[in-house]
């Protein structure tokens, strides 16, 4: 059975995005960085992405916000809270982007200006976004500063960005973010750039933000131990499309895709690292101007039979809520 | 088994200019501050801290990439420490070192020939063209490169197969010591595998001795024999790898262990834990005493009034705190 | 037999030259840049050989005539009767040769002096910048005036003195090329392999400086025909009958009402030449920026 989307007696998810398709035109060629993508998030819910170097996470992203590159092209339907985005006029889309959807990147200094002090920097926003005075807008900026955890936040709002650390500047971006009060966050590799301790703090204010606000998130990673961590929903991506998608625990239990079956052997564990040898997926990730017609990832693929060079796979609902795109499944 | 590395109360510090225009006080970042440790042939030695603890001076410092203030580092029997640089270079054909960032570690403008032989053009100048193209290539097939790429630059290859390069460029002279520095945090999930798993493998045949230095201690658990944690340049602890992961007594290594997600919905939702709260002190003006004290759990007067010395809690397991 | 299979089979790589080149092929803007340069110095080359006068040869009858096709002077004469179509040619012969002897001149002293300093660094790089810094202080147009008025007009001269200015800016440029280069890690990767101090900056700096250089020289040359045009227009510049498009230019300007053509033509060659540079300094940049990919 095809996915169908939720039908109507369901309440509209929060976020659904319906045969997504991202394309680039470069000099070597169209290439599709997002490829027929359907995936919905509920209020709440977080998703998590997973895939690495080419899969296409960071473009979807960008997508959703839209924030492409000038030679990107969207096509498909993505609708916020009842409101398609795909097509929306770049002023409408300012009043969604930073107001009802928060973002955080990998590197704050992305998203802070490294001239202007963090109090100006959060006040602009409330300010725009929520008409506020200035005063009224630097009282809350504090309080979200607290909020995250900020040690004397009074004082160091005035302060600048490169006089906070790494994990700091960390937290002051996912305060501007939730300025707000989002209705959904968006953090594309929030906790790659920090040391293990850091990351664990700032996994732990995610989950403890969630729960004060109630905002849903999207989380992309390639760390899958941060995903069983506080995703609900994890999706899978190889190539540009979905490849398995599922509720966290179903996947970890009972992994479908060869691709996903193979990272969740390939990631050293401490419980479990040094008494084996490491499994390992051959081969490179896919080079997204040379896809292959059928499977992308059939040349890693162990389990390969003749179909997967010919046919791309179709997404299947296996279980309730359990999707997985490969041809093994379609065997009788 | 004989010592192949051995590096005693090794100091690495760097001026740093000061602030103000006249009479600038200058200060002293000690990077690398007493450090010592002994690496057998054959052996891996795992060193794990987060970023600004000086795992990466220290390779550079053995390597004599960067200047050393004091202590010592014996190669083979050889002190090293006070070689002029030419002597220097010379040892360099056995021990040779494998970057982080695969992608900028080769020189953009060459072909992987020329990568790979450039050390062989260094210490076996007079080696035939031919011959030296055959060792190239050989060490490509070892290291699971097509021989047939020879010709090919850099940035037509992925991060993994960058990352090929580089350990084919620092094998071809077969080295005694590898020393690695963070070789498969800028890759992919997946290729982190296949490239721990291929220098497993090298170590074993070629009996290489391999310094693994990384952030992340399920790496580090799944290639080393023994472990070595730093914090703000001072070894917190040290022992076999086993051990570590066991029973690790210094509560920096429980913090690091603990924070470490486990890709497991199960176990990690029910983890209970506190995670280490604060950043890493400025290594410019660290804490007195314990460096560590500042975001320790079980800090006390003691631990700012006098620094812990090194202490054998049990055989081979050094730890340096008050209370271990 | 792996061997032989390797050997029948190797791939050709592409380089990140083929790659810049390939994209500066695609290039409109550049490429007719290119190609109108390239028909300008050819003209310019076959000078003597395309025209029945010389051009320093004064025909009497024919002062000041406009251009025509019958008594074949197809750009006219100027003002003493001499053609000016020869002479434009000419004069671009110099302005070219002045560009492009000034530019390597600055060429090589700036990439000796910029990798010196910024490899060696400390110390030493403070007093070879701090040079640089006095040079930089010097009012060149009076250090011009100076060297006419001691040593007389002397074409030589002025090369030296355009090129002894510009490698001012070509060894900052350098230097501070040099110091990104030296962090990256494929310097220290050369250096733990044992390569030589001499080797490393020969093999890994210069080679990987040469693409902001190659674009510099294309925007330096056209600078420095400017700042010879302007001696020339002084009056400081080549001697007569000697010229170069900045002398025919001022000649021509002195009866402009009466004779345009001896201003357009010169000027006109001057402006599609350093267009021509122009273009091509942009192109070559937008080609070896590899982030633009």
């Amino acid at each position: 059975m095809p996915w169908i989307p939720k039908t109507a007696d369901m309440p509209i998810p929060l976020l659904e995005v319906n045969n997504l398709r991202t394309s680039f035109h470069t000099n070597d060629g169209e290439v599709y960085a997002v490829n027929d993508l359907s995936f919905s998030v509920e209020k709440g819910e977080t998703l998590g992405v997973v895939g690495e170097s080419g899969s296409g996470k960071s473009q979807l992203v960008l997508s959703i916000i839209n924030l492409l590159a000038s030679n990107g092209q969207l096509q498909g339907s993505i609708r916020f809270q009842g409101q398609e985005l795909v097509g929306m006029k770049p002023k409408e889309i300012n009043r969604i982007r930073g107001n009802r959807i928060g973002m955080i990147f990998q590197d704050p200094m992305t998203c802070l200006n490294g001239y202007l002090t963090i109090a100006r920097q959060m006040t602009e926003v409330l300010m725009h976004h929520q008409g506020l005075d200035y005063a009224s807008a630097k009282k809350h900026s504090i309080e979200m500063l607290d909020a995250v955890h900020i040690p004397d936040a009074k004082n160091r709002i005035d302060r600048y960005p490169h006089e906070f650390s790494g994990g700091m500047r960390q937290r002051v971006m996912i305060a501007m973010a939730l300025l707000c009060q989002p209705d959904l966050l968006i953090a594309d590799e929030p906790s790659t750039a920090l040391d293990v301790t850091v990351q664990a703090q700032i996994i732990q204010l995610m989950n403890e933000l969630q729960q004060e606000f109630g905002m849903s998130i999207i989380m992309i990673t390639h760390d899958l131990g941060v995903i069983a961590g506080i995703s609900d929903n994890v999706m899978v991506m190889y190539g540009g499309r979905i490849c398995e998608q599922a509720p966290v625990f179903e996947l970890f239990d009972n992994p479908r895709h060869p691709y996903t079956l193979g990272l969740l052997r390939s990631v050293p564990r401490l419980d479990t690292a040094g008494s084996v040898k490491l499994h390992s997926i051959p081969g490179n990730p896919p080079n997204l101007l040379q896809l292959p017609p059928g499977c992308a990832f059939v040349d890693r693929c162990q389990k390969g039979i003749p179909v997967c060079d010919q046919r791309q796979p179709r997404l299947r609902e296996i279980s309730p809520e359990h999707r997985v795109a490969c041809h093994l499944e379609e065997l009788p | 088994m004989t010592k192949l590395l051995r590096v005693d109360d090794l100091k690495i510090h760097f001026r740093i200019p000061g602030e103000g225009l006249f009479r600038p006080r200058h200060k002293t970042l000690r990077a690398v501050d007493g450090i010592s440790f002994d690496l057998d042939a054959g052996e891996t030695l795992g060193i794990v801290g987060e970023s600004g603890c000086g795992k990466s001076t220290l390779a550079r410092g053995i390597l004599g990439l960067v200047p050393v203030t004091g202590g010592s580092i014996w190669l083979a029997g050889e002190e090293l420490a006070h070689l002029s640089a030419r002597e220097l270079r010379k040892r360099r054909q056995h021990m040779q070192i494998v970057f982080q960032d695969p992608l900028a570690s080769l020189d953009p403008r060459m072909t992987v020939s020329e990568i790979i032989a450039e050390p062989l053009q260094v210490f076996e100048p007079n080696l035939g063209k031919k011959e030296r193209k055959h060792k190239v290539q050989g060490i490509m097939e070892r290291v699971g490169l097509l021989p047939n790429q020879i010709n090919r630059y850099p940035h037509e290859f992925s991060g993994g197969q960058c990352q090929r390069i580089g350990i084919a460029r620092a094998l071809v002279l077969k080295p005694k010591l590898l020393i690695c520095d963070e070789p498969v945090s800028a890759l992919d999930v997946s290729i982190q595998a296949q490239i721990i798993n291929l220098l497993m493998d090298i170590q074993e045949d070629m009996q290489l001795s391999m310094l693994f230095i990384a952030h992340d201690l399920s790496v580090v658990k799944q290639i080393s024999h023994r472990v070595m944690v730093m914090y703000l340049g001072k070894m917190v602890e040290a022992t076999t790898r086993d051990d570590l992961y066991r029973d690790p007594r210094h509560p920096y290594t429980r913090a690091l262990i603990d924070a470490i997600p486990i890709p497991d919905p199960a176990i990690e939702r029910n983890k209970k834990f506190e995670p280490l709260q604060g950043d890493l002190p400025s290594p410019l003006d660290p804490p007195s005493g314990c460096s560590f004290r500042t975001r320790c759990p079980m800090a006390a007067d003691s631990c700012a009034a006098e620094a812990p010395a090194q202490r054998e809690v049990s055989e081979g397991h050094w730890v340096s705190c008050h209370f271990a | 037999m792996n061997q032989t299979l390797a050997a029948s089979t190797e791939i050709k790589g592409r380089s990140l030259w083929q790659d810049a080149w390939q994209r500066l092929l695609r290039n409109k803007a550049a490429l007719t840049a290119v190609v109108v340069l390239a028909t300008i110095s050819l003209l310019v080359v076959a000078a003597p050989w395309l025209s029945p006068y010389e051009f320093d040869e004064i025909d009497w009858d024919l002062i000041s005539t406009a251009p025509s096709l019958e008594n074949g002077h197809i750009f006219g004469t100027d003002s003493v009767g001499r053609d000016l179509f020869v002479r434009t040619l000419h004069g671009g012969r110099m302005s070219l040769m002045v560009g492009i002897i000034a530019t390597l001149v600055s060429l090589v002293i700036g990439i000796t002096w910029g990798a010196t300093a910024g490899y060696i660094g400390g110390r030493v790089d403070n007093i070879m910048m701090r040079i640089v810094d006095i040079l930089y202080a010097m009012p060149f147009m009076f250090f011009v005036i100076l060297l006419m008025v001691f040593f007389g007009r002397n074409i030589y001269l002025i090369f030296i003195a355009i090129g002894a200015i510009n490698w001012l800016d070509m060894a900052r440029i350098v230097r501070g090329q040099t110091l990104t280069l030296k962090n990256k890690e494929f310097v220290e990767a050369a250096m733990a392999c044992g390569v030589s101090t001499p080797r490393i900056i020969l093999r890994h700096i210069v080679p990987n400086l040469l693409g902001i250089v190659v674009v510099y020289v294309t925007l330096t040359i056209p600078q420095v025909i400017l700042v010879e045009s302007f001696l020339s227009f002084l009056g400081l510049g080549v001697q007569e009958p000697n010229t170069s498009w900045g002398a025919l230019v001022n000649e021509g300007a002195q009866d402009m009402e009466s004779a345009p053509w001896a201003l357009l033509f010169p000027a006109g060659f001057l402006a599609a030449t350093l267009f021509c540079f122009n273009f091509i300094g942009d192109g070559l940049r937008d080609a070896l920026d590899p982030k633009d990919r």
